[in-house]
């Protein structure tokens, strides 16, 4: 019945028996309990599903939780690691880039992908990096400050953040 | 301990979120993230047909797989008699379907099972024979002579009309077009569009067989109406119904009326004496739940050669689908559109609605507006595009021209509204400075001897939010007053309980904020409350941005209750005259002896260790707050656009919003409600579109289909603001999650037309699509 997998979820091996159909989002969801992983639209487009694979963001609704065998995911439960705020969750408070909150882990962690590859975007490319995470609250004007913002933090703070060495490793 | 540097969090700070912390963590709690022990999960069989009769259903095969605990039908809740339930409309709707279906996802049956995935395998296995009937689609043809009866389970209905509905003065505003120089005539089709909030509706039942408590926590904007609701439509004793609606990831209208879902999903909690959890997939949402606008609309402006407007002259048709669901007030069954005179000075304006029943999902929610001002609105402001377009007059002018003049407030409008407050010259006259509009009229006739295709829209639009007063306005018979419980604890902090609540608009700090600016406990001193019912005051709800209108009202009103009874205690113990305690910032002091003086803190412990004799200890309160009147928040916004001839696309240069709600309690959460409103405004203008073919199938059944704004489609905003207080409201506040959907439809398509309109293109309806761009060019020789 069940497929034996084993997961890396944000820095602690995660072993379990799972159907091969179940989906990602609901092996992290329900298997795991991480509930700040979020489910909008079941076809790809929202967002709110978005996890780190191996440092990738994926939208965890449209994988199995068989394909996510012997890797690293990272969900947005990681990102305050040792209870301290990653720079990406402070500027989505200080500049205002959140309302609901529901679409918020996903937009966090696509962000954080981005900012992994490019330390100073652009206004445009943050538009581009989010353009498959929908948010119906904020009109993106404030989430595109906040990640601005949170890439002059990271930039300028000389230690790495737990969550990022996570993301990287 | 003297308060000595100013108190923050007050009014007109931009203090930073409470919520966010859990939200920013992941630790939000939403109805999906809800598991209790022995949880079972719920999934719905839809109709495929738009309609059809139903001859049989068998669920025997459903019944028999390993892990379905229960399959619900129509015959079986209607042993019950829950097979069918009351409309916030007044009308009645199938919570799952007995006779026939009406439309293409209506609910037939529901899968109880120990897993969500077996309940979902368990559907197909669910055999219904269907008679497939003729569908009605279109509500014109539904009011034919001879067309298919939709409703024919109804006693006394004979068509598929549902209501007629007048406003204003048809004698004086035929007498207006009698001496009118011109009328303009605008035909327009508001369609059929969803809130779609991220997170779908949902409700996790819990009903304990042995104490007969039901708990449901469910995506309700209104939980204590909807617990009465459900105490009438389920028989259930309103004392064992606890409602908790939790966090909420957006609802726009679209999580205020009872669905199916929630009853089957209490019914089979109660019957089954396990916990029942049903959440919506996208689809479901999108086909079933309530959609918005669906206006046929003609608009007929009356005016003289100056450019003034003598009369408004309105018929509507409104696309009701399958049963009608609309969330309206009773007295004013087509919501309120009879504010469609908008921001001007009209003399005259008689207003004509009519309803139809269609083979469509119900519903007529008002999709971030209060009620259905946005189709009202929309009208207006198009229709004065227009008649500036035919008047060769210059938008902006003909709006100041006719704008209703600041010293004219309050306002009796002709359709027998009175506007409290507004400077709608002022407004306008910022915004074209800050666009620099005389500068892109230059522009804009540069481009056009070029060829190229360049548009600036206008729209100045007035709303009207924040429900009651509860003589005029109710929601299934229930007043539109709101709630606000204060109790002051003895170290000082307090918690406030309210009768509305969040689904993101920020609550828990800007509530907390009245307080600190009425009491003077700091805001993050403030626990705000909302959505259970056990433990918060009755109250309507938070939709129709009635949030700060009424509970806002309610929380200053209680607060100064509180420091009343604060003053009693400070003359107490400064021993001095009550009449002679001033207070401010959190400090009452003797007049004339500031350092005399007690902190609220002070206070709050006195209250329950040295109170006056004769006086009742503690330091608490409620108020239940009924508006004198509603708010009417305004605006101006301009839009810019550049039109691509060889494709039609539409790329929106430029937005300039005005804004003016009032006092603002927290610019930079009004600021946010603004860029949200603004886009989904955006998206409706240019995406946003349930259509069906025609036999109902729905066209906008998933986000492939039903596009919403991305960031990259998404204009940057550029706001500003004018504060014309509300001169009824405590603080001076109105309304404003919802003025930016409601003003700006009409601000992007008029910007369209403007850039079109010299070629004599004068309405594309929305969504504005590249291709019906392209094809209205193509049609007047102008498309590349």
């Amino acid at each position: 019945m069940g497929q034996p997998i084993t997961v890396t979820v944000n820095g602690e091996k995660r072993s379990a028996e799972v159907e091969p159909r179940l989906l990602l989002v609901h092996f992290i969801r329900e298997t795991l309990r991480l509930t700040g992983t979020h489910i909008g639209c079941d076809t790809t487009h929202c967002g709110a599903c978005t996890v780190l694979l191996d440092g990738t963001p994926v939208k965890s609704c449209t994988m199995f939780a068989v394909q996510a065998d012997g890797q690293q995911l990272t969900t947005v439960e990681a990102l305050a690691a040792g209870g301290t705020l990653h720079p990406i969750q402070e500027a989505f408070k200080q500049e205002h880039g959140l309302q609901c909150g529901f679409c918020t882990p996903g937009m966090m962690l696509t962000s954080l992908a981005l900012l992994e590859e490019k330390t100073d975007p652009t206004d445009d490319d943050i538009r581009w990096a989010i353009s498959g995470n929908i948010c119906r609250c904020t009109g993106y004007m404030n989430i595109v400050k906040a990640v601005k913002s949170a890439a002059a933090q990271m930039k300028a703070s000389a230690a790495v953040p737990a969550a990022t060495a996570a993301v990287r490793s | 301990m003297a308060v000595e540097t100013p108190l923050k969090g007050v009014i007109g700070d931009s203090i930073r979120r409470k919520e966010d912390d859990r939200f920013i963590r992941g630790r939000g709690n939403y109805v999906d993230d809800i598991s209790l022990p022995g949880m079972l999960h719920m999934a719905i069989l839809r109709s495929p047909y738009a309609h059809a009769k139903i001859k049989s259903i068998k669920t025997d095969a459903a019944q028999a797989l390993p892990g379905v605990v229960a399959v619900v039908t129509g015959e079986l809740l209607a042993q019950h008699k829950l097979a069918w339930m009351p409309t916030l409309s007044g009308d009645t709707q199938a919570v799952l379907a007995t006779d026939k279906v009406r439309f293409q996802g209506q609910e037939v049956a529901c899968v109880i099972a120990t897993e969500p995935y077996i309940a979902r395998d368990a559907l197909p296995l669910i055999e219904v024979d269907y008679d497939v009937l003729p569908a009605v689609v279109d509500p014109w043809k539904a009011l034919d002579a001879g067309a298919p009866l939709i409703r024919d389970e109804k006693e006394g209905q004979t068509s598929n009309h549902i209501y007629h509905w007048e406003a204003g003065d048809k004698a004086a505003t035929e007498e207006a077009f009698r001496k009118a120089d011109r009328v303009v005539t605008l035909e327009s089709f508001y369609p059929r569009c969803h809130p779609s909030p991220l997170e779908t509706c949902g409700i996790v039942a819990d009903i304990n067989s042995a104490t007969g408590n039901a708990t449901l926590y469910m995506t309700s904007q209104a939980p204590h109406a909807h617990r009465t609701l459900f105490a009438i439509v389920a028989g259930l004793p309103e004392e064992k119904i606890r409602i908790i609606s939790p966090d909420i990831g957006g609802g726009f209208g679209n999580k205020v009326p009872i669905y199916p879902g929630y009853v089957v999903a209490t019914a089979a909690s109660l019957l089954i004496g396990k916990p029942v959890k049903w959440v919506e997939d996208r689809s479901d949402n999108l086909i079933s739940t309530g959609f918005a606008r669906d206006f046929h609309m003609r608009g007929e402006l009356a005016l003289n050669d100056a450019g003034k407007m003598l009369g408004l002259r309105v018929k509507l048709l409104s696309d009701n689908g399958a049963f009608f669901a609309d969330a309206q007030p009773t007295k004013f069954r087509a919501g309120l559109f009879h504010i469609v005179t908008g921001s001007y000075d009209m003399p005259a304006a008689f207003v004509e609605a009519d309803g139809a029943y269609t083979n469509k999902a119900p519903g007529g929610v008002a999709y971030r507006c209060s009620f259905r001002v946005t189709e009202a609105s929309y009208l207006i402001e198009r229709l004065v595009e227009n008649a500036a377009v035919e008047m060769k007059m210059d938008p902006a002018d003909i709006r100041l021209k006719n704008f209703i003049k600041p010293e004219q407030f309050p306002y009796k409008s002709a359709t027998g509204f009175e506007y409290d407050s507004g400077d709608y010259p002022r407004a306008m006259q910022l915004a074209l400075d800050k666009l620099g509009y005389k500068e892109l009229r230059k522009e804009q006739a540069e481009k056009r001897k070029k060829g190229e295709l360049m548009g600036i829209g206008v729209a100045s639009f007035t709303e009207v939010v924040g429900a009651g007063p509860g003589k005029h306005y109710d929601i299934a018979g229930l007043r539109m007053f709101d709630s606000a419980e204060l109790r002051v604890h003895p170290t000082g902090k307090a918690i406030l309980k309210l009768g509305v609540k969040s689904q993101g608009q920020g609550h828990e700090t800007t509530f907390a904020q009245i307080v600190a600016n009425e009491l003077g406990i700091p805001a993050a001193d403030v626990e705000v409350q909302e959505g259970d019912t056990d433990n918060t005051p009755y109250g309507l709800g938070t939709y129709a941005s009635r949030s700060t209108p009424v509970g806002g009202a309610a929380t200053a009103v209680v607060s100064r209750k509180l420091r009343d009874k604060a003053k009693k205690i400070a003359a107490h113990l400064l021993e001095a005259s009550e009449a002679d305690i001033e207070f401010d910032q959190g400090k009452f002091f003797v007049r004339g002896a500031p350092s005399k003086s007690k902190t609220i803190q002070d206070i709050a412990f006195a209250a329950y260790t040295n109170i006056p004799d004769g006086m009742e200890a503690g330091l608490e309160g409620v108020t239940y707050y009924d508006p004198p009147n509603m708010t009417f928040p305004f605006g101006t916004y301009l839009v810019v656009v550049d039109i691509d001839r060889g494709t039609g696309q539409v790329k929106v240069r430029r937005v300039v919003a005005v804004d003016d709600c009032g006092v603002r309690i927290n610019p930079m959460v009004v600021e946010g409600q603004i860029h949200g409103g603004l886009t989904e405004g955006f998206g409706i203008a240019f995406m946003e579109l349930i259509t069906f073919d025609e036999e109902g199938n729905c066209l906008g059944s998933n986000f492939t289909d039903y596009l919403l704004p991305t960031a990259w489609e998404t204009p940057k905003f550029e706001l500003f603001e004018t504060v014309t207080p509300s001169p009824h409201h405590p603080i001076g506040a109105k309304g404003v999650g919802e003025s930016a959907t409601v003003g700006s439809p009409a601000a992007f398509v008029n910007a369209v037309i403007d850039a079109v309109a010299h070629l004599g293109i004068t309405n594309i309806d929305m969504p504005v699509t590249s291709d019906k761009v392209w094809a209205a060019l193509n049609e007047k020789g102008a498309a590349e």
